[in-house]
């Protein structure tokens, strides 16, 4: 068949691809998507996880390996079939938190961290590169089965040339079709019709050669299964740990590709789709995996020794003669290549321009969400050219990797690699306590693992490692070895890959998490995607809104497209019940924007384009810092108030005691005037009574005698309470001359006690004393000193109302002071009155008539503080008792 | 919370609720069905039985694509209220768990 022939045919059906395409773009955004949203059409999209490597390498693997080549589709079926565990959540979560890319979904769950998503995104790339070669080889290879076979000597290009046409085709197409719009929802519907009629196409060119090959070459099914068992095939071996190994890094891959998160859960259009995929898309597996054995078998026996086995598929109906068989065929191999690079190259291009480029641009030019300029063009931009750096990565592993290893064995690399995300996606939805540290750890130790034992080395001895190093180790170090590591040997370098990138990925993702503690708005996105059914809401709200409505649609309409942002902006401002454009920036709306911009940015720059505009309105940990300590301040303040109020409560109510004590000193100050007057009166009214007495010149002498003898006492009298109220006003205004000499304290009581035996001699009263801790000399003014003991002891005489009265005389000495206690038995002084017996004028009882006028206690105090001491009452002694304190020496 | 689940099911929501364990099992059912040729080693019978392992293989299968689909048709229809009370007491579902 003419090449020329072959390159149209392959242009006519890109065209009617394109076509389709673009009919049904129309159709969704007329509204008028219903059939564009069935389950079929979803069950179908998922079909690109069967690739080349599916139609053309499965024949392949299955004439080198036997059946081992099912485990690549028993494992998304394992994962199907139990879809109401992950698929289910995965998809929940996806619609929730409106998830672009699997890079999205694991910075989305970890605090919206855009590191994660620049590590994620940078696996995903280097993983598809392997995967985007095999395409490549395999449309490459096609190609030259054609060329090969034509005698009309057409010039084919070599194979390194058709790749690269093929790769740049490929980039033109998914550019035109995958960038034409930035869809809020990062949904494709025109892409998804396409692959959808791909997957039908290839299924059928499968289905196709494979009964052309049963009912056509051989002799129906007996034929076949006798076949089979003749064949080479039948001599495979099946390895256990490569059976296992394979089912499980398949199932993890359906889940972890970027491209299969791409239909399986940005795409979804209805949650019951998985459902229905649950058993649709196993049966599509399972019918391309018929005929794989037989093909395999029939191209074994019929076809030349060396031929290439990934070929059989084109090469046994050509040599057959069925060349519209072949040409269809071809066409299904084509479908396989182009509709996974296109998804792929969408998928990628998405992570890379939301998590690489658009953060980059925006920290460069900081503020610049409100400057002039498209963020709309600049993503478009950044997605194709991330398209064109994809496919160009791929052709250069192609290049690299000489574009002739077996099919299967690339896909595997691809699919390890990409696994490296499961730990982190499954650890994400399951387990709250998966911390962006654990996550970033395992994601990182996996991704070295699988680079240097299995993705480096891929390039075969010399390639990107040299051989000595993968034959001996780094440095010669021998349990470093890239397919032996910790000295490992015997097991196959896939496997070998796959156990020690899972195994040790797993752990640092356990003890990362273990070990660090989440951030806030970590713990709410944790919450969120793991309890997804639980709540409808999304977490983070924007608790505070300083963001302007209009500069969120000047924004949102760069993102989204001025007619997108505006319906959405009327939307919210209607359910707000307001007219017009503009709704308030209440926290719900502010939630709800960012989301769906988060559609076409991804989450962590939409949040971060949110933060800028609202002045950083979420609040940080800095922040949370912040208010407790001003907080802190507050309570301190307040305690500070506290006690202040105490305090002037504490005055008040000294003051309060102040003042009842004036009020009642001031009625005791009247009834000392009045006593006061009654004294002086009193002697005075006799001394001029009798003085009149005198006057009269016939008075006896002895009667004058007497009466002038009673004038003298009166006089006397009046002297000593002058005496009294001059004394006190001395000392009370420190004016008192001190004659200070040395006493004992035992001699001066003596002299007290008997100084004061004259007062009421004639009471019975006993002093009970303790001699021995009497002794101790004092310096001060002894005279003073003894008149306050004869004051107190004569109170004592005068005032104890007991039977038998008894005093006590206690003397201690504590430190620098003695202490003199006189506690006598009496019935003591009630307690309303202590206070007041200190106080001049101050007097206990009216009928008291034996000395002075209460002015006794009052100079007893004055004179205690003149000598540096005090004295004062000592309550609850069973009587009346004071205690008089004094320094054992004066200090001048 | 014990006192807000109803003690029984009305029966359908009953036969929903079984239908669930069924599908959450599914997947370690054909766990071990796609893992047993790991015993019998193949290459090791005297006679070729590469043939009976590819009937063996696509007729575990075509089983659990069949039980899919039954449980799918099942499940599918209350899927976006699963967790909706289905009888009229107040019914919670016991949320999924890890997996």
């Amino acid at each position: 068949m003419p090449f020329n022939i072959l390159v149209a045919v392959s242009l006519t059906y890109v065209a009617v691809l394109f076509g389709v395409a673009f009919v049904a773009e129309r159709r969704a955004i007329g509204g008028r998507a219903g059939w564009l949203r069935l389950p079929l059409v979803y069950t179908l999209s998922l079909s690109i996880y069967c690739t080349a490597w599916t139609f053309y390498g499965a024949v392949g693997y299955a004439a080198r390996s036997g059946l081992e080549f099912l485990t690549i589709y028993l494992g998304p079926t394992l994962v199907f079939v139990g879809w109401w565990w992950v698929l289910r959540k995965l998809v929940r979560i996806g619609r929730a938190q409106r998830v672009t890319s699997i890079a999205d979904l694991i910075s989305s769950r970890y605090g919206k961290s855009n590191f994660l998503g620049v590590v994620v995104t940078v696996i995903a790339v280097l993983a598809a590169t392997p995967y985007i070669a095999l395409q490549l080889q395999s449309v490459t290879l096609s190609f030259g089965v054609f060329a090969s076979d034509t005698p009309e000597g057409w010039a084919v290009p070599d194979q390194g040339a058709t790749a690269l046409w093929v790769a740049a085709g490929l980039a033109l197409f998914t550019i035109l079709f995958g960038t034409r719009n930035l869809d809020a929802n990062e949904r494709h519907h025109g892409i998804v019709m396409a692959i959808a009629v791909e997957a039908v196409v290839k299924l059928i060119a499968l289905l196709a050669v494979g009964l052309f090959v049963v009912w056509g070459v051989a002799g129906g099914v007996a034929d076949i299964l006798a076949r089979i068992d003749a064949s080479p095939i039948a001599d495979w071996e099946l390895k256990p740990g490569r059976w296992a190994g394979l089912t499980f890094v398949s199932a993890a891959a359906i889940l972890t590709l970027p491209r299969m998160f791409q239909v399986m859960v940005v795409e979804n259009a209805d949650e019951r789709h998985v459902a229905t995929a649950s058993w649709a898309f196993p049966l599509y597996l399972m019918l391309m995996s018929l005929f794989v054995v037989p093909i395999a078998v029939v191209g074994l026996s019929i076809m030349p020794e060396g031929s290439n086995p990934d070929l059989f598929v084109l090469t046994i109906p050509l040599s057959q003669g069925a060349g519209k068989l072949a040409l269809l065929a071809f066409l299904g191999g084509f479908s396989s290549a182009t509709s996974m690079v296109i998804v792929a190259a969408i998928a990628l291009s998405t992570m890379v321009s939301n998590h690489i480029v658009t953060p980059l641009w925006l920290a460069l030019r900081v503020g610049s969400a409100r400057a002039p300029g498209d963020v709309r063009g600049l993503v478009l931009m950044s997605r194709r050219l991330s398209i064109a750096a994809v496919l160009a990565l791929g052709y250069t592993y192609y290049h690299l990797s000489g574009g002739s290893a077996a099919l299967a064995s690339i896909g595997l690399i691809s699919f390890v690699g990409v696994a490296q995300v499961l730990p982190a996606m499954m650890g994400g939805i399951y387990w709250r306590g998966a911390t962006h540290v654990g996550a970033a750890m395992g994601l990182i130790t996996g991704f070295a693992i699988w680079l240097y034992c299995l993705f480096l080395p891929s390039f075969g001895p010399n390639g990107l490692l040299s051989a000595r190093l993968i034959a001996e180790g780094p440095f010669g170090i021998d349990w470093l070895r890239p397919h032996a590591l910790f000295g490992i040997t015997g097991l196959d370098p896939l496997l070998h890959a796959l156990l020690w990138s899972m195994l040790l990925n797993t752990g640092a993702f356990l003890i990362g998490s273990l070990s660090s503690f989440p951030g806030p708005m970590e713990r709410l996105q944790g919450v969120a995607f793991v309890n997804i059914f639980d709540q409808s809401s999304g977490p983070g709200s924007w608790t505070r809104s300083a963001a302007e409505a209009e500069d969120l649609l000047s924004m949102s309409q760069r993102i989204l497209g001025a007619e997108e942002a505006q319906r959405f902006f009327q939307a919210q401002a209607t359910a707000q019940g307001k007219a017009g454009l503009l709704p308030d920036p209440t926290p719900d709306f502010i939630a709800r924007l960012e989301r769906q911009l988060a559609g076409s940015v991804g989450a962590a720059t939409s949040h971060a384009m949110i933060a800028q505009l609202s002045g950083g309105t979420t609040v940080s940990v800095q922040d949370l810092i912040a208010v407790a300590g001003e907080a802190q301040q507050i309570k301190e303040y307040s305690a500070q108030l506290e006690a202040k109020s105490e305090e002037l409560a504490r005055t008040a109510r000294a003051l309060r005691e102040a003042n009842e004590k004036l009020t009642e000193l001031s009625v005791q100050k009247d009834g000392f005037l009045s006593q006061i007057s009654h004294e002086l009166r009193t002697p005075m009214t006799s001394i001029r009574a009798f003085s009149e007495i005198l006057m009269e010149s016939d008075l006896p002498e002895d009667m004058r005698a007497k009466y002038a003898g009673i004038i003298h006492d009166e006089t006397r009298r009046l002297t000593r309470l002058l005496d009294d109220l001059l004394d006190l006003s001395v000392l009370e205004n420190r004016k008192v001359q001190l004659n200070i000499g040395v006493a004992n304290l035992h001699d001066i009581l003596n002299k007290a006690i008997v100084a004061a035996s004259n007062t009421r001699p004639e009471r019975m009263f006993v002093v009970q004393r303790d001699a021995s801790t009497e002794h101790m000399p004092v310096f001060t003014d002894t005279d003073r000193l003894l008149q306050v003991f004869i004051n107190v002891i004569s109170n004592a005489r005068k005032y104890c109302d007991a039977e038998r009265a008894v005093l006590r005389i206690e003397v201690k000495k504590r430190g620098g002071q003695a202490q003199i206690d006189f506690i006598d038995n009496g019935s003591g002084i009630p307690k309303k009155v202590q206070a007041l017996i200190f106080e001049k004028f101050a007097r206990l009882t009216d009928t008291s008539h034996a000395g002075g006028a209460g002015l006794g206690l009052a100079i007893c105090r004055e004179i205690m503080a003149n000598l540096g001491g005090s004295i004062e009452y000592l309550p609850g002694q069973g009587g009346a008792a004071f205690r008089v304190r004094l320094p054992l020496k004066l200090s001048a | 919370m014990p006192q807000t689940q109803p003690l029984f099911l009305a029966r359908r929501s009953y036969r929903r609720r079984r239908m669930m364990d069924a599908v959450r099992l599914l997947p370690f059912f054909g766990t071990v069905l796609l893992l047993l040729p790991l015993l019998w080693r193949p290459a090791e019978t005297p006679e070729p039985d590469t043939a009976r392992g590819v009937i063996y293989l696509f007729t575990t299968w075509v089983v659990l694509i069949i039980a899919a689909l039954v449980l799918s048709r099942g499940l599918a229809p209350g899927l976006l209220d699963a967790e909706e009370p289905v009888s009229p007491g107040p019914e919670t579902e016991p949320h999924n768990g890890a997996g």
